[in-house]
């Protein structure tokens, strides 16, 4: 990798994707060590009820009596990891259609545009909230949920990707040179299609925190009196007139999203043309 | 009369890792009704110098040293300089007539859109002169090429579609930027007869930029070659090409297949051409010349002049000989 | 030739057909298997995914009562096997009817048509704020590359993109009605207000149809708050995308051919560049207008906006499967149609095109 960012377009060249680097560091620090770096307990509900942000609580208390800094804190710990295990499942998946359905072409690959064309047509939004409320409101199962809907992307980049390399001479010579067709995709295809598909998911960690916590949001995934960003700020909707209840783990949620769009545009403009605009198409 | 005057023309570009010097010092003249050839192969500087003197450098290019066009100097000009004279003075043509065309535009707004800014003349004036262009570039038809798109044209009459919108404003310069390469074989002669012709009958001065020997042989009066952002050798075009001084420029006739010579190996010029901002010390070409000596690889190489009318630019100079050639 | 104003003949080239009419009946036909398969999907899945709609729509005491759960399956048909429920379900589909909502117990029909103008309301505010605004943005961040101007629409367009929606309804919510008043609050209209007489569903058009101006006035200033934070996102997305897409039109030979003419910027800018790459940016329309249905359902939360987005909450959570197809229903349909209407004005703009299908 580190040749490919040696040029004046790498990625250590670009102010914003180290503010990002810089935002999602300390968010990773905060998760990790949130037990050192909380003022209180996310649970405990020793204070008194709706404190204004103050010197006691940074960010003042909720409505049950919580200090809503620790609990920002504590938010980390469940937005980020959840957020990336979603991308992790869906890019997997995808690109396991995808690739298939690329590959062997003809029918297969006919039907499972199909299968595509119909979720890309589907609402996203309420396939996954009937699967959350079905499976159960749980932060887990909104991670399922959202990754139903979420692989179809995936599936048409690599889809395109093989299809492209397909034709390519060099995927021609090596098979003409005997290569069975596993090691084919494999050895010559693998390589391009990392690339790609690791940019795609960085650029879809910040999606993905948005729908998690927007499922959180309507009481579809993460489930009181768990501490994430989401639930939070819904609320912070009930009670809106204490503005500080909803806006510090709005601010979090964006802080993070705001973050990895920024490393995710970074590393595509770093990418050659060729992939930037297979990422685009 | 000197048209246009270049001294010490330096191009620099910003490439992924910093700037190169696509141009390298670079001087010549071109003189009113004078067809001048840029040859050299990719990478040699040609489309760069013809760009500095329309002002379209790239992003971020910048030309240094003087460009001298009809009375004033264009080195130092604004954008809005440059448009001034864009079009109407100085034209160009480029390579691909399959994407220098605006596909959704119909060839009478392309003909006439800038013949209307630059002269103020009237829809109905505008569509009279480009009716006159057509039919000296030759297209069939005038009155219905004037309502159609460029998709409808095959390559050659973009081309001259092309050459006409160039000349609509009447320039005085015309740079052509590898006109025939993308075109057929048989198309190529009829683009090549089309340009003298007007050359004749305009008074008009044509830059012919191209690798192709053959295209310079049938239509240049004088002949530069470039290499690595550097002129190697300039001179009338039958002096050059019959009796070269350079060894690249040798190099380059040799390597023309000779279909009188059956049998006998096809002769290459050894090695690559240099990536820009990856060019050798001292004389470029001194990587890939077979009579290269230590003198060649620093400093830059020495102007020879030949009998007033042509020069190289070569400390060895292999072929002084009253034959020019030494084989 | 007698001369023909402009939009007459550009609608008669549209209606000579230029291929266009067995290309819609094609594409008619390919969304009516689309929806089928849909159906399909969505069925599966709800019969796949573990969880009761009965359970979800009986109250605790009303399902542990045996009699009372056999009535409401017996009444919506739950008692069949699942092929057969699937099949009764396609039969009354073709026939026009999308079932009874599980969550509301009326025909979905009637849900929607209630709850989907609301919607459609504030998303065609949105979807023209979006457009317009962003192909402004978009390329004057193009054009004025990597300076300031550039430098801080990609800013603001990236924030679009990453503020959560449901977030931005509250913080405006709080500013502009709790803070200054200027929003007049949740819902549609006034507490007590009576909504126009129904032609479209839309209160603010309905208020101008029957010249009712107090109404159109009231109606409107509740839509616009939602509409503004549903644009933001699309509006995001839009400026991003118009920037890629002019900066590579400004990188096509056509381009330099039109400064090698001289041409003042402005002109090239409004005759070379924006024509190709209004092309490109009415494809991402079509996507950006069905992205305003996930964020609907989270706008239309905060703001209490009686509109699709809350039927959908309420249907998924209730696993009623009538109210779910019944959304995705409409969505697809606007989804196709936005295709075609896309399509359409492609083969308009691009003479080429057109010309290559005769």
């Amino acid at each position: 990798m580190a040749s490919r960012f040696g040029n004046s377009n790498s990625i250590w060249r670009q102010p914003l994707a180290v503010v990002g680097i810089i935002i999602i560091s300390f968010w990773v620090f905060a998760a990790i060590f949130a037990p050192l770096i909380s003022p209180y307990d996310p649970l405990s509900q020793d204070s008194d009820k709706f404190l204004m942000p103050g010197s006691l609580h940074w960010m003042g208390t909720d409505e049950l009596n919580r200090d809503i800094f620790s609990r920002v804190i504590y938010g980390a710990r469940i937005s980020l990891p959840y957020s990336i295990l979603l991308v992790v499942l869906s890019a997997f998946l995808g690109s396991i259609i995808g690739g298939i359905s690329g590959y062997f072409g003809g029918r297969v690959d006919a039907i499972v545009m199909r299968l595509t064309d119909m979720f890309f047509a589907f609402p996203a939004i309420v396939l996954a909230m009937a699967v959350a409320a079905a499976l159960g409101p749980e932060i887990r199962n909104a991670v399922i949920a959202i990754t139903i809907v979420s692989w179809p992307v995936y599936a048409r980049l690599v889809r395109g990707l093989i299809l492209n390399a397909k034709q390519n001479d060099y995927v021609t010579a090596s098979s003409l040179l005997g290569s069975s067709s596993l090691r084919t995709l494999v050895v010559d295809l693998r390589p391009n299609l990392a690339g790609p598909v690791f940019v795609l998911a960085s650029l879809e960690v910040g999606n993905a925190l948005l729908l998690l916590s927007g499922l959180s949001f309507l009481g579809l995934g993460a489930q009181p009196p768990a501490a994430e960003w989401g639930s939070m700020v819904s609320m912070g909707a009930v009670n809106f007139d204490r503005w500080w209840v909803g806006l510090f783990p709005g601010l979090a949620i964006l802080s993070a999203v705001l973050a990895f769009n920024f490393i995710g545009d970074a590393l595509r403009d770093a990418l050659d043309p060729r992939t930037a605009k297979a990422l685009r198409d | 009369m000197t048209l246009l005057s270049v001294r010490n023309l330096t191009v620099t570009l910003m490439t992924g890792s910093g700037p190169a010097d696509a141009v390298r010092n670079l001087s010549f003249d071109i003189e009113r009704g004078q067809i001048l050839g840029i040859a050299g192969e990719s990478g040699s500087g040609k489309t760069m110098t013809a760009l500095s003197i329309m002002g379209l450098l790239p992003y971020k290019g910048k030309a240094s040293g003087s460009i001298n066009f009809d009375g004033e100097e264009l080195v130092g000009f604004k954008p809005k300089d440059f448009r001034r004279v864009r079009g109407k003075d100085v034209a160009m043509i480029f390579q691909d007539p399959m994407t220098s065309l605006h596909p959704m535009l119909t060839i009478e707004t392309q003909l006439t859109e800038h013949l209307r800014h630059h002269r103020k003349v009237s829809k109905g004036e505008a569509r009279v002169r480009a009716l006159e262009l057509l039919d000296t570039v030759k297209i069939p038809d005038p009155e219905t090429a004037l309502k159609a798109h460029p998709s409808q044209f095959s390559g050659g009459m973009r081309q001259r579609i092309a050459i006409a919108m160039a000349l609509a404003c009447q320039p005085k310069l015309l740079i052509a930027d590898e006109p025939t390469t993308a075109l057929d074989v048989t198309v190529q002669a009829g683009i090549l007869k089309l340009l003298d012709e007007l050359r004749k009958s305009q008074n008009l001065s044509v830059i012919v930029i191209t690798h192709d020997l053959g295209v310079l042989s049938a239509l240049t009066d004088r002949l530069m070659i470039m290499y690595a952002g550097a002129e190697v050798e300039s001179g009338p075009t039958s002096q050059v090409l019959t009796r070269p001084r350079h060894p690249y420029t040798q190099g380059l006739i040799d390597a023309l297949p000779d279909s009188g010579a059956n049998g006998k190996r096809l002769i290459a010029i050894e090695g690559m051409p240099p990536e820009l901002g990856k060019f050798p010390t001292g004389c470029a070409f001194h990587t890939r010349c077979s009579f290269a000596r230590s003198e060649c690889k620093s400093g830059t190489p020495n102007k020879v002049d030949i009998d007033g009318i042509r020069r190289i630019f070569c400390t060895v100079d292999p072929f002084d000989t009253p034959a020019g050639v030494n084989r | 030739m007698k001369p023909v104003p402009a939009k007459v003949s550009v609608f008669r080239k549209i209606l000579r057909g230029t291929g266009l009419f067995p290309f819609i009946v094609k594409r008619v036909l390919t969304s009516i298997l689309l929806i089928f398969g849909m159906t399909f999907i969505a069925f599966s899945i709800t019969q796949l995914v573990p969880g009761d709609p009965v359970a979800a729509n009986l109250g605790q005491s009303a399902y542990s009562d045996p009699e009372i759960v056999a009535a409401f399956e017996k009444e919506f048909g739950l008692d069949q096997p699942v092929p057969v429920q699937y099949l009764r379900y396609i039969q009354k589909l073709s026939q026009g009817n999308l079932g009874i909502s599980l969550s509301s117990k009326r025909p979905v029909n009637e849900d929607l048509k209630e709850y989907f103008p609301a919607t459609l309301e504030i998303a065609l505010i949105a979807v023209v704020i979006a457009m317009i605004l962003g192909l402004l943005l978009g390329t004057i961040s193009a054009i004025t590359r990597d300076r300031l101007p550039d430098q801080i629409i990609r800013v603001v367009s990236l924030t679009g993109v990453s503020m959560p929606t449901f977030w931005t309804a509250l913080v405006f919510f709080y500013v502009f009605f709790f803070l200054l008043g200027w929003s007049p609050g949740t819902g549609r209209l006034d507490p007590g207000s009576e909504p126009p007489p129904q032609v479209t569903g839309m209160f603010t058009i309905d208020a101008l149809i029957n010249g009712d101006f107090a109404t159109f006035k009231q109606a409107f200033s509740y839509l616009l708050l939602p509409a503004i934070v549903l644009a933001i996102y699309a509006l995001g997305v839009l400026t991003r995308f118009t920037r890629a897409s002019v900066l590579e039109i400004l990188g096509n030979d056509y381009v330099r051919t039109a400064r090698a003419k001289g041409l003042p910027e402005l002109t090239v800018i409004r005759r070379h560049v924006l024509r190709p790459a209004l092309l490109a940016i009415i494809t991402v329309a079509g996507v950006a207008f069905a992205s305003l249905m996930a964020g609907s359902v989270l706008v239309e939360n905060v703001f209490s906006w009686p509109g699709l987005g809350q039927y959908a909450y309420r249907a998924a959570v209730g696993l009623d499967l009538p109210g779910i197809m019944g959304v995705s229903m409409v969505v697809a349909t606007v989804y196709i149609t936005m295709n075609l209407i896309v399509d359409i004005l492609y083969r308009v703009i691009d003479p080429q095109l057109r010309k290559a299908e005769q």
